[in-house]
């Protein structure tokens, strides 16, 4: 059975068609790649997948391990083990990251019946974890993303990835605003989550991200619609011809 | 209670003269005839075995009271109050006992248990007793404990305050007890022509606290009503005179996260706080009244009228409160900086839900030299609730180099609260700052996408963010008392969203 499928999906926002219709299938163990222009409705389309309210589903289907995602609340998508990195992470003044994390995690643990972590043994996980992202500890202590700057929020969405070990991870952007050594150390942190159960979709603009996470397939998205896919030399090739040959295809 | 309604039955039946007539007999009755006049003075001042001064004290009051009419400044819209159609005096009756836990309102308990009160306190505060003679069980084992305990742990505390030299009693028993404290500060901060609600106080106020610190002594302990249990059904008219002597230090608690009811939707407390020189009195309130059900019936009105003198020089009094209950709040404790160097604090958190209306704020007026307050107010509005801030900092024309920081902060939640700020700011003296800051916020969708998309449900989401917006304020709690604040944050915020 495939991790998570797309069918045919069709999203309105605001009595506006942004998705028309696409269709992408993703199986354990696979990392794809969606490329695209600005609009092409990437982000609309992770949003979709994780339970944000506002976008209409007008027709089509999203199953997680044969099941109905739509029907669910993006908290019980969250505890099944669907997690976004956001493009564009919220702060939070005066929840501490470290309390936030903890309080998440441990409501993910009790939708899936699991024991609850007390302070220690969150700590311990936690610091173990922000160690091997080189996060610094006292990022922990401060107001969850607040006064962050644009690569240490996208470093805590990439903590909070690896804290929770979710299935199936969507990562919009995760690349913009990092700094060359940041978006090694990030992609090794996503790297270090590969394994034959879990599926990585990373959405981005750039090919140099792929030079790091190496995708097993790459699809370029454009007006809506998945217009092409290919391994990864597709995005090779984008880099060099750009969007518009996709464009007049879709 | 047949007695006590047999005597509202007859009491009814009689009219003014053969009222006044039977007044002797009266006295033996539980609970005052409905309606206000001199005589219901009379009767409740008598019920106290009160001295004549002070019987004299509450009739000035009424009379001015007579004279006066009800405030209609404040953004708060509620039916006529009819002040005849109220009962001025019950008798402190003990609760109506339950003999088992399992006989408390399986909501209320609902309510308990999230709060994280154990059950021996939900025992006490819905006052489960054992039938006498039965044979104990484990709820009435339960129950035992908890009374034997609280008794005792109330005497040993006794025992410690008398160590140290403070008292701390009803204001009846130190209207008695200690007539020269009492005269001397009573209405002396609040004046009994003060206003509309302290003035009808005045008149009428039934019981409340009175703590006494002597000079240079630090209070062993918080002070919480909680530790008076006979006496926490003080009721309606509540009035409050804490004395901190020089260089001395209190701090007292108010109210409790518990869920409060009441039979008597009008609510007029006054406290006065007096700091002499060098000294401190810190001042916490949690208020859980009754806010009314879903279409905004039956909730506390609750006009309260708190201020403290900061009477010394280097004086500091701090109020800190949660406000969650009641269906109509009316309350702005507030600091006179009389002596130089005194310092004025206010941290307020008010949550309004439903149908609630808060009309809350503070008063910081700026008389002597020196003199510096801080307000950290947090407003919260969810459902069709409507919260105001209303704040006045004032400096007199001696009050060189008064300094005032004001931060007042809305959130709303949904569309159809609304949430106000009326800050009124006069400066006499060209040397004082005062510095203003004010915002207004909407828990965002995205961030609730945000906290959802990691596993938080909606409910955790709303209460962890607005956790976070008053986290100022919650640490000014003494400890225990903020954990259970916090959590009655979330629980007044339930069903605020989706
Ligand atoms: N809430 C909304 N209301 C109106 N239009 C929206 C809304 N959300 C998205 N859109 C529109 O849908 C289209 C797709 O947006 P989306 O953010 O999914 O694009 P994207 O591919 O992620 O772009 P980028 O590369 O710039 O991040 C855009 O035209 C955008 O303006
Ligand atoms: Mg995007």
């Amino acid at each position: 059975m495939s991790l998570l499928e797309v069918k045919d999906l069709k999203v309105r926002v605001e009595e506006r068609e942004i998705l028309h219709g696409l269709t992408l299938t993703v199986n354990p163990g696979e990392v794809h790649a969606i490329m695209g222009p600005n609009g092409s409705g990437k982000s609309t389309l992770s949003h979709v997948i994780a339970g944000k309210p506002g976008y209409e589903v007008t027709d089509g289907q999203i199953l997680f391990r044969g099941e109905d995602l739509l029907e669910m609340e993006p908290d019980e998508r969250a505890a099944k083990g669907v997690f976004l990195a956001f493009q564009y992470p919220v702060e939070i003044p005066g929840v501490t990251t470290w309390n936030f994390l903890h309080t998440a995690l441990n409501a993910q643990r009790k939708a899936r019946g699991q024991s609850q972590l007390s302070s220690p043994e969150f700590l311990k996980k936690v610091r173990e974890v922000a160690k091997s992202l080189n996060i610094p500890q006292d990022m922990l202590k401060r107001g969850v993303n607040v006064g962050f700057s644009g690569g240490e929020k996208k470093r805590n969405e990439i903590l909070q990835m690896a804290l929770f070990e979710p299935a199936v991870c969507i990562l919009d952007e995760m690349d913009s605003g990092l700094d060359i050594d940041a978006l090694r150390i990030a992609a090794d942190g996503v790297n270090a989550l590969r394994s034959p159960d879990r599926a990585m979709v990373v959405i981005t603009h750039y090919q140099r991200l792929l030079n790091y996470i190496i995708p097993d397939f790459v699809h370029v998205m454009s007006r809506g619609r998945v217009v092409k896919s290919g391994g990864k030399d597709l995005a090779l090739e984008l880099e060099a011809s750009g969007y518009a040959q996709f464009e007049d295809a879709a | 209670m047949p007695a006590v309604q047999e005597t509202v039955e007859r009491v009814r039946r009689i009219d003014v003269d053969q009222y006044r007539y039977g007044f002797e007999t009266l006295i033996e009755s539980d609970k005052a005839p409905k309606g206000l006049s001199e005589d219901t003075v009379r009767f409740i001042s008598a019920k106290k075995n009160e001295p004549a001064w002070m019987l004299e004290w509450r009739l000035e009051a009424y009379r001015r009271w007579l004279t006066m009419t009800e405030p209609t400044w404040a953004r708060v819209n509620y039916p006529k109050i009819d002040y005849q159609d109220i009962h001025y005096y019950a008798a402190p009756k003990p609760k109506k006992t339950l003999s088992s836990i399992d006989e408390i309102d399986p909501e209320i308990l609902k309510t308990y248990e999230k709060l994280g009160i154990p059950l021996r306190e939900v025992a006490i505060l819905e006052g489960v007793e054992p039938p006498p003679g039965s044979e104990p069980s484990a709820n009435r084992k339960i129950a035992v404990d908890a009374v034997f305990d609280s008794v005792s742990v109330a005497t040993t505390f006794q025992k410690e305050l008398k160590a140290a030299g403070v008292i701390f009693m009803p204001i009846s028993e130190a209207i008695r007890e200690h007539p020269e404290l009492v005269k001397q500060y009573l209405g002396s901060v609040v004046p009994t022509s003060d206003n509309y609600f302290a003035t009808l106080n005045s008149a009428v106020f039934s019981d409340g606290s009175f703590v006494y610190v002597p000079p240079g002594v630090r209070c062993p302990m918080e002070l919480s009503t909680y530790f008076r249990i006979n006496e926490r059904n003080t009721g309606q008219f509540e009035r409050t005179l804490i004395i901190a002597d020089k260089g001395s230090y209190v701090s007292y608690l108010e109210g409790c996260t518990a869920p409060q009811r009441d039979e008597n939707q009008l609510h007029a407390a006054v406290v006065e706080l007096v700091a002499l020189d060098d000294a401190e009195i810190k001042y916490s309130t949690v208020q859980n009244w009754y806010p009314g059900n879903s279409e905004g019936l039956g909730g506390i009105y609750n006009f309260v009228t708190k201020r403290g003198d900061c009477r010394g020089n280097h004086s500091k009094i701090s109020w800190t409160q949660v406000e969650t209950g009641s269906a109509i709040t009316w309350k702005y404790p507030s600091c006179i900086l009389r002596g130089d160097n005194s310092r004025g604090e206010f941290y307020s958190i008010a949550i309004s839900n439903g149908h609630q209306q808060v009309d809350s704020g503070t008063k910081m007026l700026h008389l002597g030299k020196n003199t510096s307050s801080r307000i950290i107010s947090k407003g919260i509005a969810a459902g069709k609730s409507q919260n105001t801030y209303r704040g006045l900092v004032t400096a007199h024309r001696k009050a060189t180099g008064a300094r005032n920081y004001t931060a007042c902060d809305s959130l709303l939640i949904g569309d159809k609260c609304g949430a106000h700020t009326v800050p009124y700011v006069e400066a006499k003296n060209s040397s004082a700052t005062f510095e203003h800051e004010a915002t207004t916020s909407k828990i965002s969708e995205d961030v609730l996408f945000y906290c959802t998309q990691r596993g938080l449900s909606q409910e955790e989401a709303v209460g962890l963010v607005v956790n976070g917006f008053v986290k100022d304020v919650l640490q000014q709690l003494p400890m225990e008392f903020a954990v259970e604040a916090q959590k009655l944050i979330s629980i007044s915020l339930e069903g605020s969203v989706g």
